[in-house]
């Protein structure tokens, strides 16, 4: 029943794709004989690439299809600064989501595991982490261009800042709650409390620090993309918002498209992490 | 006057009172008693006498208010490797297979062993409570029977001078609490292992112990005296009861914990009654 169930499930899936695609189709056919005359003008197409743009509005499915296969057959082309394919500008993202990410889990992890096992620390720390984690990420941003002075340092930074709180959180939350009894039994053994940490307490709560980098990571993700169109220069914000000034919504729903793709991605790796380090009780 | 291998001499535990304002609470006090290597003591008492206390103080996980407790003429402070824990939950580490629970015991117990030695030990001890068959399996793949297995041999494997259990069998079915008493008779038979343990059930006391402590409630609990076991070893479950002293015993125990633990709670003490030596009875059917 599980089988026939996830196959209708996918049938349904892509009955609502294609009427989505069937109202967009729709929706942007050329309605007026002076929107379909710019169209028909085979150099003012040749101009803008293949990419034509409506006068009257958004590109048609059609119209983004070809976008995508044009951009995905090369995608790590370098025409200079502003024309650079988009595995070049997601490798740029995916880098700087990457350094900003581990250098919060190497401050997050620790700084929880003391906050989960030291109740003074928790109540010290606690009042900072309610007031810093609020903080949309962004806000830092003018703080850190002046400090570090380097745009793509202050984008990894940013990122630093915005995956360290549910890491941290999560991290602590698992410390804290790892059954007492496995703790007694390593007292009763004698291991010593690095051992205690490293061979005890990590693996019981592995599962919710993971959980607390999975929500990191899509929250990085997210993030990324708005600091990307505030610094500029490259990465995937950088293109979306490159595109829309260059007016090429084509682009910008393709970028969009990636932008999407790439945080499923990213969301799946640590969904099987996550998996590889749960027990059940 | 030679020492007992274990000796505990005037414990007394006060938790503090609650937050929210009312007294400390003294669960006992002036608990005296001691037993010998290679005994095998239960202690029964109703629940809030602070067995369970006892139990952790002698473990090293928990500290008494006042008193101390002494093994093989040592002061025990904090755990220790000498004395191993059967826990009531079993505490079996749930991303470790069953030989990794128990190598986890054993690594800690002797680290400078090789691995093979570490398995070859781990497997001994997993074979002697009957799961030579699930080494390899997790604890959510093991029924509650199972597990405390696993759980009695981490700590028979780190070969403790002395054996605390908890209640180890409250959770089991009467069915596996059987299986695994009898296991632990055989067990126990063949090791010599002295063992301490916490337990409801009359009939569980009577088959393993040689001698039984009895606690009057609490707050205040005391040790009101220290049974013998008049039944001669081995102790088969299945017929136990066909000894003569077995229900002199039996009634003697459900006695006291129907009504003598709380008279006893109440102030009603025999006039000699000396909490430093508290009497021991020896249950016994009397000739006709």
């Amino acid at each position: 029943m599980a089988r026939s169930l996830s196959f209708r499930a996918t049938i349904v899936s892509f009955v609502l794709l294609l009427a989505f695609l069937g109202v967009w189709h729709v929706g942007t056919l050329p309605a007026t004989g002076g929107a379909a005359a710019t169209y028909a003008d085979p150099e003012y197409a040749a101009l803008m690439g293949g990419a034509s743009v409506q006068a009257s509005g958004l590109p048609s499915p059609g119209t983004v299809g070809e976008t995508i296969a044009t951009q995905l057959a090369n995608p790590f082309y370098d025409n200079g600064p502003n024309d650079k394919g988009i595995g070049i500008q997601l490798a740029w993202s995916l880098s700087r989501v990457l350094a900003g990410f581990l250098l919060a889990a190497l401050v997050a992890v620790p700084l929880g595991f003391v906050i989960g096992m030291s109740p003074l620390m928790h109540k010290a720390l606690n009042p900072y982490i309610q007031l810093l984690k609020p903080i949309s990420p962004l806000a830092w941003m003018p703080l850190a261009l002046y400090t570090i002075k380097d745009a793509s340092l202050s984008s990894i930074f940013v990122i630093f800042i915005c995956s360290i709180w549910p890491m941290m959180i999560n991290t602590a939350h698992g410390v804290a709650s790892v059954k007492k009894d496995w703790l007694n039994v390593a007292r009763t053994l004698e291991v010593n409390p690095f051992r205690t940490a490293i061979s005890v307490i990590l693996p019981a709560a592995a599962p919710t620090i993971l959980t607390g980098m999975r929500i990191s990571m899509g929250i990085a993700w997210l993030v990324i993309v708005a600091a990307e169109m505030l610094v500029g220069g490259t990465g995937i914000g950088y293109f979306v918002w490159n595109e829309w000034n260059n007016l090429n919504l084509s682009n910008v729903i393709f970028a969009i498209v990636m932008i999407g793709a790439v945080g499923m991605l990213l969301d799946m790796v640590f969904g099987l992490l996550t998996k590889l380090v749960t027990y059940q009780e | 006057m030679t020492q007992p291998f274990l000796k505990v001499e005037g414990l007394k535990k006060v938790f503090p009172a609650p937050s929210g304002g009312g007294d400390d609470v003294t669960v006992f006090e002036n608990i005296h008693f001691g037993f010998d290597k290679g005994e095998f003591v239960c202690i029964i008492g109703h629940s809030g006498c602070g067995k369970s206390t006892i139990l952790n103080v002698l473990a090293g996980l928990d500290e008494a208010t006042e008193g101390n407790v002494f093994m093989d003429g040592r002061e025990v402070k904090g755990p220790s490797l000498d004395r191993g824990v059967v826990f009531q939950s079993h505490a079996l580490m749930p991303w470790l297979s069953v030989i990794e629970n128990v190598a986890f015991a054993v690594k800690a117990r002797w680290p400078e062993w090789p691995k093979d030695k570490v398995r070859e030990h781990c497997l001994k001890y997993i074979e002697l409570v009957g799961l030579g068959h699930a080494v390899d399996k997790k604890p959510n793949q093991l029924s509650g029977g199972m597990k405390q297995r696993v759980g009695i041999a981490r700590a028979f494997a780190i070969e403790p001078k002395m054996l605390l259990m908890d209640e180890p069998f409250g959770a089991l079915d009467a069915l596996t609490r059987g299986v695994i008493q009898d296991e632990l008779v055989k067990i126990c038979a063949a090791t010599h292992q002295t063992v301490f343990m916490i337990t409801h059930d009359v009939d569980e006391a009577i088959l393993l112990a040689d001698k039984i402590v009895l606690m009057s409630n609490g707050p205040y609990a005391k040790i009101a005296e220290i049974v013998e076991n008049p039944l001669p070893k081995p102790r088969v479950r299945q017929d136990m009861h066909h000894d003569p002293h077995f229900y002199t015993l039996r009634n003697h125990l459900v006695d006291f914990l129907v009504s003598r633990s709380r008279l006893i709670a109440m102030g009603e003490l025999p006039a000699d009654y000396n909490p430093l030596r508290p009497p021991v009875v020896r249950p016994m059917k009397l000739a006709a």
